[in-house]
């Protein structure tokens, strides 16, 4: 066997090496190997001094605090097992809904009933979709600028995957007659085609279009503003919601 | 997983909340001590603790048992550190950029760093271990983190990451050669 590569002794060291038993045998008969194998382990021996602060013993209590307010907003949506599979199919057959509601003109508690279900399940989805919007525009328009190209792969990926239930919620929107929504959404949905489109590694002058193109239409501010208001609604109880829209 | 854990897991996703609670409190410190070796600030490492258990509990109906849980919340809190790590990145890359006369002040500053004895000696090397593992790109850090102290397997970091076993090997590698690059001057002096 020849020489051991510094691959082989990481995989050794962790305990992941296929050919374990031939890079032992190695090592045992070739000191600059060990020699090599001696450095790797101390190095990575060392990392273990790294410290991590101490959290006592009362600390998962006091996680849970943090978190508990935040969990019991969530517990009033309605629980259907994986909702977040279908909320695009959902939003979907809301549009129809909507639209068969409007045809139909049957109003009805019933009806008003239901609609209201429909309309916080959107909410939940949507809130969701507006919070990785957030975060994909906010990376973006806080990328370093004037250093050559840069890898927005990442972002490219969640903007493409963001689109199709964009595409359904503007729908919704607009068939149910927001227009603020549908505006931002109309607005969200342009820069998110960009986003998608764009090369995987962008030069300065187009990573300072898509930043114009963010910051020309106020668009992280207006996602914001309204990824506040749909969770506001989405924690508001049912019955104060009978008069709101999306 | 023991039955005591998957029965909370299952009350908790009929949304039994002292259940939830339970998980938060066995779970806390060892999401803390990974977040705080892959973000290395305490505040970030809260804010990762606190952002994988909301998301876990949106997500439990995504959890199957196949995976241990604690495998499934390294999962979630691994990708949110990542995400975190690299706005971080950017914003900080932001902050520097044209400032080259600050940043030929701080070279020269590291060029002052203490030597290998008064390093090794002063009772710093954890200091340079925490700097090396600075210079790590997110993907890189991320994925030594979850090998090296959380003892994951590769195969199942590059599941865990979405990037698969070649990729997250490579991100491992990459790691441990800039660790040892950083490191062996000091500890090497300790030999």
């Amino acid at each position: 066997m020849k020489h051991a590569s510094e691959e082989q002794l990481v995989l050794l060291y962790y305990g992941e090496a296929a050919d374990a038993a031939d890079i032992d045998r190695h090592l045992e008969g070739c000191e600059t190997c060990r020699a090599e194998y001696r450095a790797l382990q101390l190095v990575l021996n060392t990392v273990n001094s790294a410290p991590v602060p101490e959290r006592g013993a009362e600390y998962g209590a006091e996680v849970w605090k943090r978190v508990e307010n935040r969990l019991g907003r969530r517990k009033r949506r309605p629980s259907f097992t994986q909702w977040w599979i279908w909320a695009p199919a959902m939003a979907a057959l809301l549009v129809g809904a909507f639209l068969a509601g409007r045809l139909t003109h049957k109003p009805g508690a019933e009806l008003a009933k239901n609609q209201q279900i429909r309309e916080r399940i959107l909410l939940v989805a949507v809130g969701d979709h507006l919070e990785r919007s957030q975060m994909v525009l906010a990376e973006l328009s806080n990328a370093p600028n004037g250093r050559g190209k840069l890898d927005i792969s990442d972002e490219r990926q969640m903007a493409a995957d963001l689109l199709e239930d964009n595409r359904l919620y503007r729908q919704t929107a607009h068939v149910t007659g927001d227009t603020a929504v549908a505006n931002v959404l109309d607005d969200l949905e342009r820069v998110l085609i960009e986003i998608a489109h764009s090369p995987t590694e962008v030069s300065s002058e187009q990573l300072e279009d898509l930043q114009h193109q963010i910051e020309s239409r106020g668009l992280l501010f207006k996602v914001r503003v309204l990824g506040s208001r749909v969770h506001q609604e989405e924690v508001a109880p049912t019955a104060q919601k009978d008069t709101k829209k999306l | 997983m023991d039955a005591e854990a998957g029965s909370a897991i299952e009350r908790a996703r009929s949304g039994d909340s002292d259940a939830f609670r339970l998980l938060v409190e066995q779970h806390s410190h060892a999401i803390f001590r990974l977040a705080y070796r892959m973000t290395g600030n305490e505040q970030d490492a809260e804010d990762v603790v606190q952002e994988t258990f909301l998301r876990a509990y949106r997500q439990l109906d995504k959890y199957e048992a196949r995976s241990s849980f604690s495998t499934w919340l390294f999962r979630i809190a691994s990708n949110y550190s990542l995400d975190l790590i690299r706005m971080r990145k950017r914003h900080e890359d932001r902050r520097e950029r044209g400032t080259s006369e600050e940043r030929d002040i701080l070279d020269t500053v590291a060029m002052d760093t203490p030597g290998p004895d008064r390093v090794v000696y002063g009772g710093q090397v954890k200091d340079r271990v925490n700097a090396a593992l600075n210079q790590l790109s997110a993907q890189e850090r991320t994925a030594f983190v979850l090998r090296h102290f959380e003892g994951l397997s590769i195969d199942e970091i590059g599941k865990a990451l979405g990037t698969g076993t070649n990729a997250t090997k490579h991100s491992i590698f990459r790691a441990v050669q800039k660790l040892r690059k950083s490191l062996e001057p000091v500890v090497g002096h300790a030999r």
